[in-house]
């Protein structure tokens, strides 16, 4: 089995394995009970933020979730109950995942003027976000790596700018892709374990100390009030044994990216979505093979053991708005392959994928 | 005590035939029922007496079951008492307070076939009408146009009296008109065309065509699942499902893009014709309607046609996409059907396929290649999958 799907999920990795399951046979107390069982698991999540609150480089407050959907919710509907009475304008882009597209789309419908901003219509997308801003924005909320493409926002200069312009307008970054790869600046930044060797079921908010959120869910009061419910020790364990354990040095993604970027650069007709290195993280190659589509091509791949995913999870007729806001064209579109790295995958492994792909374009390719 | 009164439609009317058409639809009855306990089921006058063997069985469920049931015409839900008008007014009243309650208007029907019971109908009617009327003051009295008909039947071995006469599924027993193969693809249509044709007695077994890898795993999951709900209304399935994918192939470089969905349907058909002599099915079953698609205009459909051997019944043919609908959201084929997985149907299909081709014109077309070899590779590498009922 190659599995190059891992912008979709990892395995999780040994450590985070470890880590849950000593987590559930030691110390499965309640992190809210008084006793000492309780204590220990407090104990457990305490560390867990610690560790990743420094990968993320920040020292405000982490709050777990059920995973970044519910991290997005929060923030957006949060930050936008919190703020509507100075307001009712908010800015985001076209690329959005639909975590943070579809509360958009609800926002709208409750009265709130959203300006969603298209990578294709704005030369420089991070200027054209910091333009849109004015003295009526509650919110600013902009992924740091897009899902389907690796494609990178300057996240740090879009908060800077917003920050100058409007002190008081909050910044929120949907980080799953970029955590652990990029730096990020916002005052609220979602993030999910799974994508990082970690297990599902569990990710977080960042919210930096002065920014104020209405929880979405009420209950017994746990993490301050902000998201009751008993916190999932073991996957907590989990998340933070991932963070330990994930590189912080990407030259072996650089060096899978080259490997992969020879052989196509090769092929006749693949058009390479994610080439410049400046504005793509390099664990995601998305690439288009002119004239077959790619479900034929990943399920043709998949039957060599090699697992892909499709620029988007698009079904016939329905193009992903998110590549054509990226300046897809439709065809190009349709016939879209997202392949992304984890630091087991291998070079031989590549050669393998570009092999598929030579042999599916001479197969489908009319 | 409760008992389930299951009243047969059609069946009643099968001279000969009758006694063996009964046994099948009481066996298919007691199989529905199996899941949910100990019944005793036995038939008498015309109708299936279900009687739960334990008090903790879900009624309701058992009546919704029954009433799924091809063959079944109505149902009542009564109460067993002696047979003697004292009890009868005494138990009787209180078992249907919740219909008297609703209802404005009422009246009494009898029915005796014990003719040896004192009373005669019209005297149990007005015995049990009176005493309804006195516990009820409010409750009119209404011979012509009641709200509700309270009825008493006075059998060999107990009384019965119910409130509620339900329609059941109708239709005949399935099993009692033999075998047909459903061309089966994973739209709307063609779960609906199984649904009513076993509705008439058939027993369906399912044929699908998948090719991967242009097809994936899991549109052929959905359509499993597909046979899955259908046996709650067709009973057991058993599903075959053939490699279509190099015939689909051979067909796009060989033969004129025009034809290609009418000859693709037509090659389906010859392989479903040898499904049909191992199998001993004695029909084919699609979900084609006039006019829904390109291949299902009058003329595609007579192309298709000539490459079947045995009669294809298409249940569908003059209803339109939402009376369709409607029945697939009733049997809950709905929403698996419009999961959107790529079928074999809808790949490499022309942008603008013949909506009017000639016989002669097709033929030709597909006599460019010769698929038969393929046809046999693909007959040899049909795997089979069964669905049983529960």
């Amino acid at each position: 089995m190659i599995y190059l799907d891992n912008a979709a999920t990892t395995k999780p990795c040994a450590e985070a394995v470890k880590a849950a399951a000593e987590c559930a046979e030691l110390c499965f107390g309640n992190p809210s009970s008084l006793h000492k069982m309780g204590i220990e698991a407090e104990k457990v999540l305490t560390g867990a933020k610690k560790v990743i609150l420094q990968r993320l480089g920040k020292e405000g407050e982490l709050y777990f979730t059920s995973g970044a959907t519910e991290s997005n919710n929060l923030a957006v509907f949060g930050a936008v109950n919190a703020l509507k009475r100075r307001g009712n304008r908010i800015v985001t882009t076209a690329i959005e995942h639909p975590s943070v597209a579809e509360p958009m789309k609800r926002l709208r419908e409750q009265g709130f003027e959203v300006a969603e901003l298209k990578p294709c219509e704005h030369e420089d997308l991070e200027q054209a976000i910091i333009d849109a801003v004015d003295d009526k924005t509650i919110l600013v909320s902009c992924m740091a790596v897009n899902n389907e493409t690796g494609f990178i926002v300057d996240t740090k200069r879009v908060y800077n700018g917003v920050k100058k312009k409007s002190p008081k307008c909050v910044v929120h970054s949907d980080g799953v892709q970029g955590f652990c790869k990029v730096p990020i600046s916002a005052d609220l930044i979602s993030i999910s374990a799974h994508k990082i060797h970690g297990m599902k079921g569990v990710g977080a908010l960042y919210k930096a100390k002065d920014t104020r959120l209405l929880p979405a869910v009420y209950g017994g009061g746990q993490q301050g009030g902000l998201r009751s419910g008993t916190e999932p020790v073991e996957l907590i364990a989990a998340f933070g044994a991932a963070v330990r354990a994930y590189p912080e040095n990407f030259t072996r993604f650089s060096e899978l990216k080259e490997h992969l970027l020879k052989p196509l650069s090769e092929l006749s007709g693949v058009t390479v979505n994610t080439k410049n290195s400046q504005n793509s993280v390099p664990n995601i190659v998305n690439f288009s093979v002119k004239g077959v589509r790619s479900e034929i091509m990943l399920h043709f791949l998949e039957e060599r053991g090699i697992f892909v995913s499709s620029g988007s999870a698009c079904s016939r007729g329905k193009v992903s708005t998110v590549l054509s806001a990226l300046g897809f064209s439709a065809a190009e579109a349709d016939s879209a392959i997202r392949v992304s790295f984890c630091r087991d995958n291998t070079k031989e492994e590549i050669d393998l994928l570009a092999e598929g792909i030579s042999d599916g374009i001479k197969r489908f390719r009319r | 005590m409760e008992v389930i009164m299951a009243k047969y439609g059609e069946i009643a009317l099968k001279g000969l035939n009758r006694s063996s058409f009964e046994d099948l639809l009481v066996r298919n009855v007691r199989r529905r029922l199996k899941p949910l306990g100990e019944f005793d089921i036995t038939r008498r006058q015309s109708t299936i007496f279900i009687q739960p063997l334990s008090e903790d069985i879900d009624m309701d469920m058992a009546v919704k079951k029954v009433c799924s049931v091809f063959g079944i015409a109505a149902v009542q839900r009564s109460a067993v008492l002696p047979k003697d008008m004292d009890e009868i007014i005494r138990q009787g009243i209180p078992y249907l307070a919740d219909a008297l309650e609703r209802a404005k208007s009422f009246k009494v029907e009898a029915k005796r076939s014990d003719k040896k019971f004192p009373l005669t109908s019209p005297q149990i009617q007005q015995a049990l009408g009176i005493a309804i009327g006195e516990a009820y003051p409010d409750l009119e009295a209404d011979m012509h146009s009641p709200e509700l008909t309270v009825m008493v039947e006075i059998r060999d071995k107990a009384a019965y009296v119910n409130a509620e006469k339900l329609p059941a599924a109708g239709g005949m027993p399935v099993g009692s008109n033999g075998n047909a193969l459903l061309l089966l693809s994973g739209g709307i249509d063609s779960p609906v065309a199984a649904f009513m044709m076993a509705k008439r007695g058939l027993r369906v077994d399912a044929v699908h065509f998948q090719s991967p890898p242009y097809t994936s795993e899991r549109a052929l999951m959905k359509v499993e699942t597909l046979c899955e709900k259908l046996t709650e209304y067709c009973g057991d399935i058993r599903f075959y499902c053939v490699p279509f994918t190099e015939i689909q192939e051979a067909l796009r470089d060989n033969c004129s893009g025009d034809y290609f969905t009418v000859i693709m349907r037509r090659l389906m058909l010859k392989i479903a014709n040898r499904l049909c002599e191992r199998g001993s099915y004695g029909a084919l079953i699609t979900g084609e309607s006039v006019g829904q698609v390109a291949s299902q205009t009058l003329a595609a459909i007579s192309c298709t046609d000539k490459a079947a051997e045995y009669p294809v019944l298409r249940p569908l043919v003059g209803m339109d996409k939402k009376e369709i609908i409607e029945i697939a959201r009733r049997i809950d084929t709905f929403e698996t059907s419009i999961l959107p997985y790529e079928d074999c149907c809808t790949v490499f299909t022309p942008k603008h396929p013949k909506t009017k081709p000639l016989l002669k014109d097709v033929l030709a077309e597909e006599e460019k290649f010769d698929f038969s070899p393929l046809i046999e590779k693909a007959i040899g590498g049909i795997t089979v999958k069964d669905f049983k009922l529960g």
